[in-house]
């Protein structure tokens, strides 16, 4: 219950920050809401050398819509994304989530983008990100890159970010046509990670065929995992239920899941296809101006 | 390092070890034991407190972090009398061993500013990230509610 | 309701029957509790403990000099040093012994095996890095089936122990059970794992020992339940003079069984205080409370029920094979080492029954408590209201009126069970028709009739179940020796003012205001002029705690005797002030007045300021005393519980969607706080049988050792629940309370399960074991073995 001890560097912007990342490299690392982090460092799974502190800088507090997208600063805590405007208009997968990831008090402290950047596959964000076809933009002293999310979520744990970079702003496209989009979580009580999750994300061209897809599955892989394949099968069809089924069997098909305490990997894999299949419908819902 | 911290409306300054988590800053840096620790994994809220309103679990925030900020514990809500929610609390018979009512009654207050009628779901899914052993939540939840009718009425 | 108890007294006196608000709860809502933690002492130091990280190795070496080189560490001690002092075993609650710091091997994971002691408590967590362990690793023992088959054995250093059995023990009567069932026109069986679980109260357990170098004055404030009895245990296991050890148990978050044993960190604090002259703070991380300290349940029954073509239960057996850990902990009476199991027999009325169990020491932490339950009642009634359940179903009968056919019925008490308990009191009729009223049990079975079989499916459960509580009368309850009798002292100041000291020890059910209350019904004081005191065996009588729903029952009942005698001589002095004859008097709440001239009284109030001032000749001055109450039967509260759950069919998950509970605890003292234990109870119930549970791994690791993976209802997940009542005195209790805190836990676990398995009999399945986990569902009906 107790930490280990660190150095601590509280820059008061983001230049600041930068160049003390830059200064310590590898043993620098970035301490946002913490809510993940400092319960690793109190049982003593995690020891950083040094902890840069942004949680001055509050000019990256902030979900906003700009042109082409919404942009969420690096300092917006979970809480700011639940019942969220922008989010609900820009992102419906993303709004379906929010509520679901970790517990209010948690959702207050978090930050999206720390969550992002932790790389946990049985985080709830990067599914949603994977399905909605996120960014990820990545700041150091030498500039700015974005990264798709797909290339940043490596693996478990462990993000594409290099020494000195941070995450500063998620991007999430803004949809071109009538969107909706779910975020289906097993979870065994509030405050746990996910047995298993499906993010859905369905964008209607004017015909009623599907334009864009993203369906993408979390705790079932060692990291969040986008169904590529399902997504295919749905661009340029006329949503059914019957298309729907197919998407999921998929789905469950490329999924891994282990077997452990929270059930045998075949019921989670049955879990990722009935999730799969609400998810699409409520999607599809959705985009089509009915219920959500 | 040394922190400046407004708990309670009152600024305090310590110097203490950057590790040294809020929890313990409030419990042992400043003898305010009303703020309690019930678990290692950020789990169970007994250590809620409000950081500039917000309630948060200050068991997973360095002191260090707090600087500059107020904080608001169990101690500073009564002012002159005691607050709707703890007569609420006693009235309703919201609480039985008092670990967890520090948390609980903290987190109603940043809900019932918001919101003084909320419905019994909307209680729930607000205290979900705090635990209770003992009631069984039925009393909690209308504890709150009683106390947000009492602030709507007055 | 079959009886009603009016209150007697008036709101203002707040005697037995009013909800009078919590006098504890100034202080707690203000956060001004006193919990252990917040205990700080001038010069005091914190202790860390070292664990185990194996379940099962023997110990080639301890190397601690890194450690004791970190700045501010004071001390690290080993096992090897508290031999020293004969200090390295202490005696656990069942008569086993017990290593404070593991010397010749480990046996669980998370066994304490060193401890830092510092002066800081990071510091003395920091340098646990710095004690290492020579560990070889030995195969570890992690079922009750293994450690039957294996020849390893666990308890090596044991005299004479040449396998693994912690103890074997039986009830009632095999040849007459023998019969029944060779005349069986039908038998029922159930086979099922009452999974481990964890009492985790909020606040953990810990301690502060502080020794005084001068004067050997040991003061040890401690999260106990039963301070009187770790006092006794202190002196006996440390060798220190009683006189001089002072447990203070200050407010304690929350028990559940959880803090009735006596745990090696307090024993290493106390030990560390005494070397080095200081007080020592010790207090548990959770992870160190669930993996370490006692665990309640984890029994594996069978079970069978006899029936005639009548469908009369006949006769029922039940097999026991405990896991107890590496050393036989269980806090309970040391007559019956299965607990009260053998109240399995339950609310029905058969003449024949069997009960055989036999312990097994595994390689997991030792405990046994009654985790909000009387010994071992919640497992009992947990097996016979399944099995009553499934052989409802079996039967193609109702299973409400399956049960209603076989309850005892309400003048046959006091009833004799096979197994050897006289039941003192019941209307379990009366509570079954409530609870089928409350929640239209008719409405529900027409729903589950007419549901879409594809959709979400619609089952309902049923338990009604009686417990026994109330340990107990001396001739058989006594634990590691001492008797579980309980004590009230009552003062009764010169103004009318009281103070009540008690033996036994609340921890959040409201003691201070409940029993201020009883001595309110006898004397009329009112409750908010009776100060109640517990916890500090300084200036407590005597007695054996808190837990096991004992406190009503025997503290409760020692305060109204005390109360009594007080106002006998209070007759005395009221004959005195009104020169009358003691014969002429008579009392209504609060006076003694002179038969026929009603005008003509005194008031308590008048009597106490005359035992001090104006007292008779003769007569000793004062008004007070004490009275150490040995109950002459246990009490039997009981009640139906109904539930009914929806399950979604592709994920396997189920909710309540309807509660009712309706108990009978006999009189209730305080109606509010009566309801919040059972709504407590009810939850935790729901939490065992849906989520709370601690599992293993082959290795003997601990899966569920901390609030992330030790599943706890949130406020969303918990059920909403409808409470009815019905009121059956205890006709041997003085007031005719029977005790509550532990009904709904025991009583509504198996409601929720025959709940889920009534919605799938109808698709073949016939029982999921606790924690009825989504994925058990999910398999049992898709025919897939989804273990664990």
């Amino acid at each position: 219950m107790y930490p280990p001890a660190f150095e601590y560097w509280s820059p008061k912007s983001l230049d600041e920050a930068l160049s003390k990342l830059q200064e310590l490299g590898h043993d620098g690392r970035v301490l946002a809401g913490g809510q993940s982090l400092i319960p690793m460092m109190k049982l003593r799974l995690a020891a950083p050398a040094n902890l840069v502190d942004i949680n001055n800088l509050t000019d990256l507090a902030y979900v906003r819509a700009d042109n082409g997208h919404l942009a969420i600063g690096a300092l917006a805590r979970h809480a700011d994304v639940v019942d969220n405007d922008h989010v609900k208009t820009i992102s419906p997968t993303m709004a379906s989530a929010a509520p679901w990831v970790a517990d209010p008090l948690v959702r207050n402290r978090g930050t999206v983008a720390g969550s992002i950047a932790h790389c946990d596959p049985e985080g709830d964000w990067n599914s949603v990100m994977l399905a909605v076809g996120a960014s990820v933009v990545a700041t150091s002293t030498s500039g700015q890159r974005v990264i798709p999310i797909g290339d940043f979520v490596v693996d478990f744990f462990t993000n594409s970010l290099a020494e000195g970079e941070m995450v500063t702003e998620i991007q999430i496209p803004r949809p071109t046509g009538s969107a909706g989009g779910a975020y289906l979580k097993l979870e065994r009580k509030i405050g746990d990670y996910a047995t298993a999750a499906v993010a859905t994300f369905l964008d209607l061209a004017t015909d009623g065929t599907v334009s864009n897809a993203g369906i993408a599955l979390t705790a079932v892989a060692s990291k969040n995992l986008k169904v590529t394949e399902a997504e295919q099968m749905l661009i340029g069809q006329t949503p059914s239920p019957e298309l729907f089924a197919e998407a999921a069997a998929v789905a469950a098909a490329a999924c891994d899941p282990e077997s452990d305490v929270r059930g045998p990997a075949e019921y989670k894999r049955a879990v990722i296809n009935a999730y799969t299949k609400r998810g699409l419908a409520k999607a599809l819902a959705q985009a089509q101006g009915g219920a959500s | 390092m040394k922190v400046t911290v407004t708990i309670n409306g009152t600024a305090q300054s310590a110097d203490i070890e950057s590790r040294k988590l809020l929890v313990d800053f409030i419990r042992t840096e400043l003898g305010m034991t009303g703020t309690h620790i019930g678990c290692d994994t950020t789990s169970c809220g007994a250590c809620t407190v409000l950081l500039d309103g917000t309630p948060i679990k200050s068991c997973t925030m360095f002191a260090v972090s707090a600087d500059g900020h107020e904080v608001q514990t169990v101690e500073g809500l009564k002012n002159g009398e005691l607050h709707p929610l703890q007569v609420s609390f006693k009235e309703n018979h919201g609480l039985q061993c008092g670990f967890c009512t520090p948390g609980m009654m903290l987190v109603g207050k940043a809900l019932l500013e918001k919101n003084t009628s909320p419905t019994d779901d909307e209680v729930r899914w607000a205290i979900s990230g705090n635990l209770c052993r003992c009631t069984g939540y039925t009393n909690i939840v209308k504890s709150i509610q009683a106390a947000g009718a009492a602030i709507e009425g007055n | 309701m079959t009886t009603t108890h009016d209150p007697i007294t008036t709101f203002e006196v707040g005697g037995v029957g009013h909800s009078v608000l919590r006098k504890e709860d100034d202080r707690f809502v203000q956060g001004a509790g006193n919990y252990v933690d917040d205990i700080v002492l001038k010069g005091m130091l914190h202790m860390a403990i070292l664990r185990s990280p194996v379940a099962h190795a023997r110990i080639l070496g301890i190397d601690a000099s890194e450690a004791e080189a970190m700045e501010g560490v004071v001390a690290v001690v080993t096992g090897a040093m508290l031999e020293g002092y004969n200090l390295a075993w202490m005696p656990t609650l069942s008569g086993d012994t017990q290593a404070v710091l593991a010397t010749d091997k480990v046996r669980y994971q998370g066994q304490e095996v060193a401890a830092v002691i510092a002066t800081d408590p990071y510091i003395a967590k920091d340098a646990l890095a710095g004690i290492f362990v020579d560990y070889e690793e030995l195969e570890a023992i992690t079922t009750p089936q293994q450690s039957l088959a294996t020849e390893t054995l666990i308890r090596d250093e044991k005299e004479g122990q040449t396998d693994n059995v912690a103890y074997t023990w039986e009830a009632g009567d095999a040849a007459i059970t023998d019969a029944a069932f060779a005349a069986a026109h039908r038998v029922v069986s159930l086979e099922s794992h009452y999974p481990r679980s964890h009492p985790s109260p909020l606040e953990t357990c810990g301690c502060v020992s502080d020794v005084n170098p001068i004067t050997g004055q040991v003061t040890i404030y401690l999260t106990s339940q039963a301070p009187h009895a770790h006092r006794t245990l202190f002196a006996l296991v440390a060798g220190l003079p009683e006189e001089k050890i002072r447990i203070i148990s200050p407010d304690i978050g929350g028990g559940f069984g959880n803090k009735v044993p006596i745990y090696p960190g307090y024993v290493v604090a106390t030990a560390a205080s005494l070397v080095l002259g200081k007080p020592v703070k010790w207090v548990e991380s959770r992870s160190e409370n669930i993996i370490s300290t006692g665990f309640g349940r984890d029994y594996h029954m069978t079970g069978s029920l006899a029936l005639d073509e009548d469908n009369r239960i006949t006769g029922m057996r039940a097999a026991i094979l405990s896991d107890q850990g590496a050393f036989f902990a269980d806090a309970q009476p040391s007559k019956f080492k299965a607990g009260l199991f053998h109240i399995c027999t339950g609310s029905y009325d058969f003449g024949a029954a069997h009960v055989t169990a036999k312990g097994a020491f595994t390689n997991k932490a030792p405990g046994g408590v009654a985790y909000r339950c009387s010994f071992r009642v919640t497992e009992a009634s947990y097996l016979i209201e399944r099995l009553a359940d499934k052989a409802a179903h079996e039967i193609g009968m109702d299973p409400t009126e399956f049960r209603e056919l076989n309850f005892i019925k309400k003048e046959q008490f006091p009833y004799h069970s096979p197994t050897g308990f006289v039941y003192d009191s019941g209307d379990y009729h009366g509570a079954m028709t409530l609870a089928k009223e409350m929640i239209d049990y008719d409405g529900w079975r027409e729903k589950q009739r007419n549901q879409d079989p594809d959709g979400k499916l619609i089952g309902i459960g049923i338990a009604s179940f009686t417990e026994v509580v109330g340990a107990g009368p001396s001739k058989d309850y006594d634990i590691v020796g001492l008797k579980m009798f309980d004590s009230a002292e009552l003062r009764i100041h010169p103004t009318g003012k009281a103070i009540l000291k008690l033996g036994v020890k609340s921890q959040g059910q409201g003691h201070e205001t409940t029993f201020a209350q009883i001595v309110a019904e006898e004397l009329g004081i009112p409750a908010n002029d009776i100060k109640v005191i517990e916890g500090d065996t300084d200036n407590t009588p005597y007695g054996l705690g808190t837990y096991a729903s004992r406190s009503t029952p025997v503290g409760g009942a020692a305060t109204s005797m005390v109360a009594r005698k007080l106002r006998e001589k209070a007759r005395k002095l009221a004959a005195h002030l009104l020169e009358a004859s003691e014969d002429d008097l008579e009392w209504e709440v609060g006076k003694f007045s002179v038969k026929g001239s009603p005008e003509s009284f005194v008031t308590i109030q008048d009597i106490a300021f005359a035992a001090y001032t104006n007292h008779p000749e003769g007569m000793e001055a004062g008004l007070e005393g004490v009275h150490y109450y040995d109950p002459p039967n246990m009490t039997y509260p009981f009640g139906t519980y109904i539930v009914v759950v929806e399950i979604d069919q592709d994920d396997g998950t189920w909710e309540v969607v309807d509660m009712v509970a309706v108990d009978d605890c006999g009189v209730r003292i305080n109606p509010m706080i009566v309801e919040g234990q059972i709504t407590g109870g009810l939850t935790e119930g729901f939490a065992k049988a849906n989520m709370q549970w601690i599992s293993f791994d082959d290795n003997g690791n601990c899966i569920g050792s901390n609030f992330m993976d030790y599943l706890v209802p949130t406020a969303w997940e918990t059920p909403k629940f409808k409470l009815g009542e019905t009121v059956t005195p205890s006709p041997h209790h003085p007031i005719g309370a029977k005790g509550v805190g532990e009904s709904a836990t025991v009583g509504s676990p198996a409601a929720y399960v025959n709940a889920v398995v009534d919605a799938l009999w109808s698709r073949g399945v016939t029982n999921i074991d606790m924690p009825v986990l989504p994925h058990r569902v999910w398999g049992a009906l898709n025919g897939v073995d989804a273990k664990p």
